[in-house]
């Protein structure tokens, strides 16, 4: 069932109720979704609730509808968006996420400080490899010479790299499957480790992306 | 069709215009002397009336320091962000101005704020339209360029209030150009509206689907336009005129301002034209000519146009789209007439853009059709709906001088975001959040929005108060922040106090100052028209006692017109509009009789016959023949 955020008589919109974003748009709470029918639904829920309808309103509606439309574009989204998705689906199922997140990530980086590095098992060997070569990169580069040999072992780490991160959102995917199924008819058990593959999916993935970026800077630099 | 008129207004940094829904089809209403662009020019005159517009143009030359232009530059800015502006324009701050205060112009002898300057615009603006519907306009749509931050929208709408306007709705300039451009062709796909005015360049890209206008992207640059090439031609004119004819004109206002309008025609015509040949007439009587070729300005503007390159690829990365993938660009914005620009946008997307709209009214237009939409919606509006977005990242400081990113840009407004806080301090009664608005990781290099100052957190042992703040960021644009502590319970009770742009109150007093100059405004002219009529009326007057008739009047009659003739006369050289219209019914009155027998008798039809070729005599009721009241006509 869809929160009642407009009155189904008159049109007009409703008070806001505190639901989560799968609710709003009543959905169930499961990760394959059909993008086509959340933007319909979308498009349709703004029709009623956007502040332009309610423009001429009273106070009361125009401040309901002001924030039902800001709940329904911060759901929007946020459910779009397969790995927004997938955090929020994990917070909402009270999983913390890892230092890994992009956030975390972001902060680390700017303030200059160390970030706790946990390198995912199966990539430890070419993680361990991969940093030589930067860090044999990077004094070239301060030396002002040029090894095309070792730029071509880096570009083809970072390949190996890209495709591994591709190859990580396939297997979201499979464990979105796994979910749906779990949601309807598993037990707390089944879907308490699906989240856990999940959130190691999430972290492998950051970590991937993270290494390219580092990859990436070391070649423009 | 008397109440309730909403306008959309385009507040430019050049020109201004005011446009409304007529029917189906969205018009510009044009100014009294008939154009449709209100330039954006602000004068005093020398009894320090406001003059706005056209008229204001010949200030900026004649008393260059009783003028003012581009003020658009200078709105929700501080002093520390204008120092380039104070490079290229001659905007004179106040000298008393204090750090962190609201900026302050001056004109004349009187200093305004740049929301009291835009709200001047603005006035002429609602004024033009109250005089086109012959009713009061309280309502508009304002448009923005789209890469505008909070400080400067705020100050856009305090603009507003301060020229007696509610406004409804702040739209980006590219969605209402898009707004005009997708309202007849009821197009669908994928729109990139590629808008270069006078001192800002924004690129949106939009999602048109059954009416509704999503914008998926936007970006751009609040100071780039225009200004920036007519500044590059303006620079190589002063060091020629230095080298050729020893002439160091940099201080002179007035010879500035000669050479800014030349090189505007110039800039202009040199769309057209392969060369153009410059000859200002410089203070002091001597002339500075120049010819200036199309490849020479292609060459020269080339800096400033790549400048849009940066943001509109952004903008495409932003949407997660090809070039190849956009359906249809569409120029807005003055510059875009620029064969070079034309020229750039083709290469960028590779495709030939959409040029059928006029790029100085389209957003106007947009505006209008936005206004429709607000005011419920017409056959041609009813399914229309805009979705936009917020144009920068909104973040608050974290610990390290980081910046936290909470809404990211292009996010679909209004949206939000939801942060807890907490104490440090036992007992510590206020928490202050910094909001920044940008891009980049480090707080001092975003743009400090505001320092919220949350009073009033019940004290509590340090870390356990739990204030939740809410960032909400609403349809126009503009931030909104809310914050209640949860543990006491004590709701709603945290007071929120940003640290910049006007306060309500000043606005307040803003506003109720224009109404002062309203009245005063509206004084001056009610004096004008009464003084015109009672010029009308004796000269009327005047002829008639040429009249054949005038002989027929009892002396009686004769004395007393002329009495009340007299005491028009001396009311008309008074200040007192209200006893100007006294006398005037009073000499209507006294000559009611002269203007009937000017009827009845021959001479009369001559006369009669000779109204007709001027005036629309022949539709009056029968006091039409009355010489002097009908005399107004002429």
């Amino acid at each position: 069932m869809r929160a009642k955020h407009f009155c189904s008589a008159c049109g007009k919109v409703q008070p806001a109720v505190p639901v989560d974003y799968f609710t709003f748009f009543g959905f169930p709470r499961k990760l394959e979704l059909d993008t086509a029918a959340l933007e319909k639904e979308f498009y349709a829920l703004s029709r009623h609730l956007h502040p332009d309808v309610f423009a001429q309103s009273n106070d009361q509606e125009r401040a309901w509808s002001l924030e039902q439309s800001s709940m329904l574009n911060d759901a929007y989204r946020t459910l779009k968006d397969p790995i927004k998705r997938t955090e929020y689906l994990l917070r909402l199922e009270g999983v913390e996420l890892g230092e890994q997140s992009k956030q975390a990530t972001e902060k680390a980086r700017a303030t200059g400080q160390l970030k706790k590095q946990v390198v995912p098992a199966d990539l430890l060997e070419e993680v361990f490899e991969l940093n030589m070569h930067l860090e044999e990169l990077r004094m070239q580069k301060k030396a002002g010479e040029d090894d095309p040999a070792l730029l071509e072992e880096i570009g083809k780490a970072k390949l190996s790299l890209e495709a591994k991160y591709e190859a990580l959102f396939n297997e979201l995917k499979q464990e979105w499957k796994k979910w749906d199924v779990a949601v309807d008819s598993g037990t707390d058990q089944d879907r308490k480790s699906i989240l856990a593959r999940m959130l190691d999916v999430l972290n492998r993935r950051n970590y991937i992306r993270n290494l390219v970026r580092d990859v990436n800077e070391a070649m423009e630099n | 069709m008397a109440t309730d008129h909403i306008v959309g207004i385009d507040l430019g940094t050049t020109n201004s215009l005011v446009a409304y829904m007529q029917g189906d089809t969205p018009a510009v209403i044009p100014g009294e002397d008939g154009l449709n662009l209100v330039p954006s020019v602000v004068a005093l005159d020398g009894n320090n009336q406001v003059i706005v517009g056209n008229p204001a143009r010949s200030y900026l030359i004649d008393t260059p320091d009783h003028a003012v232009y581009s003020v658009k530059r200078l709105m929700g800015r501080g002093v520390e962000d204008i120092r380039e502006e104070l490079k290229l324009f001659p905007f004179r701050l106040a000298d008393d101005m204090h750090a962190g205060e609201v900026l302050r112009i001056t004109i004349g002898g009187r200093s305004y704020t740049p929301p009291e300057i835009s709200a001047l615009i603005l006035r002429q603006l609602k004024r033009n339209a109250e005089r086109f519907f012959g009713g009061p306009v309280t309502k508009a749509v304002i448009t923005v360029p789209a890469y505008f931050n909070d400080a400067q929208r705020q100050a856009t709408k305090d603009a507003g209030r301060i020229a007696g306007l509610d406004v409804l709705r702040l739209v980006n300039e590219p969605t209402a150009a898009a707004l005009a451009y997708g309202l007849d062709k009821r197009k669908q796909g994928i729109v990139a509206v590629y808008d270069f005015g006078g001192g800002t360049f924004d690129i949106s890209i939009l999602k048109l689907h059954d009416g509704i206008f999503e914008v998926v992207a936007t970006n751009g640059d609040t100071h780039l336009g225009g200004d920036d090439i007519d500044n590059l031609l303006i620079a190589i004119a002063l060091d020629d005129i230095q080298g050729d004819l020893k002439l160091d004109l940099r201080r002179s206002g007035e010879g500035v301002q000669r050479i800014r309008q030349a090189v505007i025609e110039a800039k202009i015509a040199l769309s057209s034209q392969p060369s153009i040949k410059l000859d200002v007439e410089l203070p002091g009587g001597q002339r500075y000519r120049r010819e200036i070729t199309r490849e020479m300005f292609e060459q020269l503007i080339q800096p400033v146009i790549d400048r849009t390159v940066g943001p509109t690829n952004q903008a495409l990365k932003d949407a997660g789209l090809k070039p190849a993938q956009i359906d249809e660009v569409v120029l807005v914005g003055g510059s875009t007439r620029i064969p070079k620009v034309r020229q750039l946008v083709q290469d960028l997307f590779g495709r030939t853009p959409h040029t059928d709209l006029n790029p100085d009214e389209v957003v106007a237009l947009g505006a209008a059709v936005q206004a429709n939409i607000l005011g419920g919606g017409s056959a041609v509006t009813k399914e229309m709906l805009l979705l936009d977005v917020t144009p920068l990242s909104l973040g608050i400081e974290v610990a390290g001088g980081v910046t936290d990113k909470i809404i990211l840009r292009n996010s679909t407004i209004p949206a939000s975001a939801t942060q807890y806080y907490t104490t440090q301090v036992d007992g510590q009664t206020n928490v202050a959040i910094h909001v920044l608005q940008g891009e980049r990781e480090l707080a001092r290099d975003c743009r400090s929005l505001a320092r919220f100052d949350l009073k009033g957190v019940p004290p509590m042992v340090a870390g356990m108060p739990r204030i939740e703040v809410k960032f909400l960021i609403d349809a126009n644009g503009i931030l909104h922040v809310s914050a209640r502590e949860q543990r006491s319970g004590k709701e709603a009770e945290i007071e929120v106090q940003p640290s910049y742009g006007l306060t309500d109150e000043q606005v307040e007093n803003m506003l109720l100052e224009s109404f002062d100059y309203a009245e005063e405004d509206f004084r001056q002219r009610q004096m004008i028209e009464a003084r015109r009529e009672a010029e009308t009326i004796l000269a009327a007057l005047a002829k008639g006692k040429k009249n054949p008739a005038w002989k027929e009047l009892a002396s009686a009659e004769r004395t007393n017109a002329e009495v009340l003739e007299k005491a028009l006369i001396a009311a008309k050289d008074g200040n007192d509009y209200q006893a100007i219209r006294k006398a005037i019914d009073a000499l209507n009155e006294g000559t009611m009789h002269l203007a009937e027998l000017m009827m009845d008798t021959a001479v009369s039809t001559a006369l009669k016959g000779k109204a007709m070729d001027d005036t629309d005599l022949e539709e009056g009721p029968p006091t039409a023949g009355h010489p002097v009241a009908k005399a107004e006509f002429k």
